[in-house]
């Protein structure tokens, strides 16, 4: 039974929690229970939140027998540790915040909450967000449930891992270059980053401000349709939330693609995909095709310079963010002689590696007399790139292209930087442009030199602030293909 | 852009943070070679286009200069590494 109730979706947990089948404290406990049994292996959460999670559900039962009919009733989640919540410990992956508790809830955590959703831990991330597989965490390792010889994707893996791993039904990620969109290409999820101001990002620690959005990783359109409605609209606490009405998503998925143009972005290479994974990509154009969309040929002039511009504005705005982690109010502090030895030591202590090095570019790139050369320069760049999407969305309604460039890849592949960084290749140019985007699981391949066949993801980006539609085709596409449904994560049912 | 040679040492003292000599070497060489990355914007004529300042909508926030809730005092100096009373303690910030 507990087996069976943790694998269903969110929607179903919430329609059971609702009529009586089941309540949010079974699910809680059932969820824990799994938690206990696959994370020795899985390594998708850095605080498990064991009995705030009991008593958390026991008032979402309270208040469903008040007659409250919470869209999200009883539905576990993973929160990625960079989000706060209050009174528990919120340490972005680093050892700078290792032991410091939030002293308030983000918005957009509260917001599930108060939708009936029961947080069950803290989820395992790239050190601040700044990664791509979930190896930058100072604080633990995360596996991929589908083959624990490989990472989960990043930064938010551990929300990932959790959802793939049936630890949690819905896990809230933040994406600022591809963070939810490419780990959930590769632990095949759905992974959903909205127009950015869309979800408020107060309470969420900043890395790269203009550009980091949260969003949720579910196991199926509808479940992260869900919690888009749940958290998405204008929050006073964040002066760059949208303030315009949100258009609730998850009553309304489409069936077909009837009427709808899909561009496919002629200047995205595609050598780097290889041969099986162009086939499963080609496959995909056609299955959208098939379900009544139009494919048609865009042109993105500037696709190929996005990382370009986004290791220079994201490092810029990160160099300048983490400058509050200075040792004097909270989180690490090392010694010093004197106040700038303290700092200088505490930073060297307490940060590491890809924090370190983002921090040196960004500083750089701010620095007098090459202020111009770089940022500016970027910024000018990533006006291109809006101007680019802008064009496209005039003559096709979605954009369909690879969510990553490879499957979820083994652990130490990755070690230098830039081929890490490459990883964004496909997510950034949305990033830089605001848009909605997300991945959709759209097949299987063989990695070269494995043996599982890993899940690979379909990116569909739609125009700012057309969530709406974006989802609804991919759920079309989802219930067309079921390409998800094919394997089990192995991890999911092994006992530590 | 620029292709001088990156003091690394100078940028590390402005980020306040303390490198070994190993990551003086590591760092420096990585820093460069993403620069070289980088340095493929300049193929973009850019000279009459904006610089992007927010890529969804301008607007003023301003809100009431009026009192507020805020976090409680000692909720806040309970995370400080040194506290003295209501205060941070820091380290000597000034020498004789």
């Amino acid at each position: 039974m507990p087996q069976e109730l943790i694998e269903r979706s969110g929607a179903d947990i919430a329609a059971d929690v609702i009529a009586g089948r089941a309540s949010a404290v079974e699910v809680a406990a059932a969820t824990l229970a799994h938690v206990a049994s696959v994370e020795s292996n899985v390594g998708a959460y850095l605080t498990v939140l064991s009995e705030p999670a009991l008593a958390q559900a026991a008032r979402v039962d309270e208040r469903v027998r008040n007659g409250e009919r919470l869209p999200l009733a009883g539905v576990p989640i993973a929160v990625k540790d960079n989000m706060c919540l209050d009174g528990t410990r919120t340490t972005c992956g680093s050892k700078i915040l290792e032991n410091w508790v939030a002293p308030y809830t983000a918005t957009a955590v509260a917001r599930m909450l108060e939708a009936g959703a029961v947080a069950i831990g803290k989820a395992n991330c790239d050190e601040f967000a700044m990664g791509s597989s979930c190896e930058n965490s100072a604080l633990g390792v995360t596996r991929n449930p589908y083959d624990s010889t490989r990472v989960p994707g990043g930064s938010s893996g551990g929300s990932a891992a959790a959802v793939a791993a049936y630890e949690a039904a819905i896990g809230l990620g933040s994406d600022t270059g591809g963070s939810i969109r490419e780990p959930g290409a590769f632990c095949n999820l759905i992974g959903f980053k909205p127009t950015y101001g869309r979800v408020s990002r107060y309470g969420l620690i900043a890395f790269a401000s203009s550009l980091d959005q949260i969003g949720p990783l579910a196991r199926t359109v509808k479940d992260a349709a869900l919690a888009y409605d749940a958290m998405a609209g204008y929050d006073v606490m964040d002066a760059t939330s949208i303030d315009r009405p949100v258009e609730l998503a998850a009553e309304s998925l489409r069936k077909d693609l009837r009427g709808l143009r899909v561009g496919i972005v002629r200047e995205f290479d595609t050598k780097v995909l290889g041969d099986d994974m162009h086939r499963l990509y080609n496959d995909a154009y056609r299955d959208l095709e098939r379900l009544g969309a139009d494919i048609v040929e865009v042109s993105l002039p500037t696709a190929d310079y996005g990382l370009a511009t986004y290791y220079l504005i994201a490092p810029a705005e990160c160099s300048s963010n983490l400058a509050r982690f200075d040792g004097v109010r909270y989180g690490l502090r090392a010694q010093g002689d004197d106040v700038r030895q303290m700092y200088d030591n505490t930073r060297a202590a307490g940060f590491g590696p890809e924090v370190k090095r983002r921090i040196l570019v960004g500083t750089y790139a701010l620095s007098s007399g090459y202020y111009d050369a770089y940022y500016v320069r970027a910024q000018k760049a990533r006006t291109l790139t809006a101007r680019d999407f802008e064009r496209a969305f005039a003559t096709c309604d979605l954009i369909a292209c690879p969510a990553a460039s490879c499957p979820a890849f083994q652990f130490a592949a990755k070690s230098d930087p830039y081929s890490m960084y490459l990883m964004d290749y496909y997510t950034i140019p949305m990033s830089l442009a605001g848009l909605p985007a997300l991945s959709v699981p759209c097949g299987w391949t063989v990695p070269d030199g494995g043996s599982l066949p890993m899940p690979i993801g379909l990116q569909l980006c739609a125009p700012l602030f057309a969530e709406k539609l974006l989802l609804g085709a991919a759920h079309a596409y989802e219930q067309a293909t079921k390409h998800a449904a094919a394997r089990q994560p192995a991890l999911s049912r092994v006992s530590a | 852009m620029l292709t001088d040679p990156i003091d690394i040492r100078y940028v590390a003292k402005l980020a306040r943070l303390a490198l070994t000599e190993e990551e003086i070497e590591r760092f420096g060489k990585q820093l460069g070679e993403l620069l070289e990355h980088v340095n493929a914007l300049k193929d973009l004529d850019i000279a009459s286009v904006p610089a992007t300042a927010q890529v969804v909508e301008s607007r003023n926030v301003t809100r009431e200069d009026s009192l507020r809730p805020c976090l409680d005092r000692e909720t806040v100096l309970a995370q400080a590494p040194q506290r003295q009373g209501p205060f941070f303690r820091v380290p000597r910030i000034l020498t004789e």
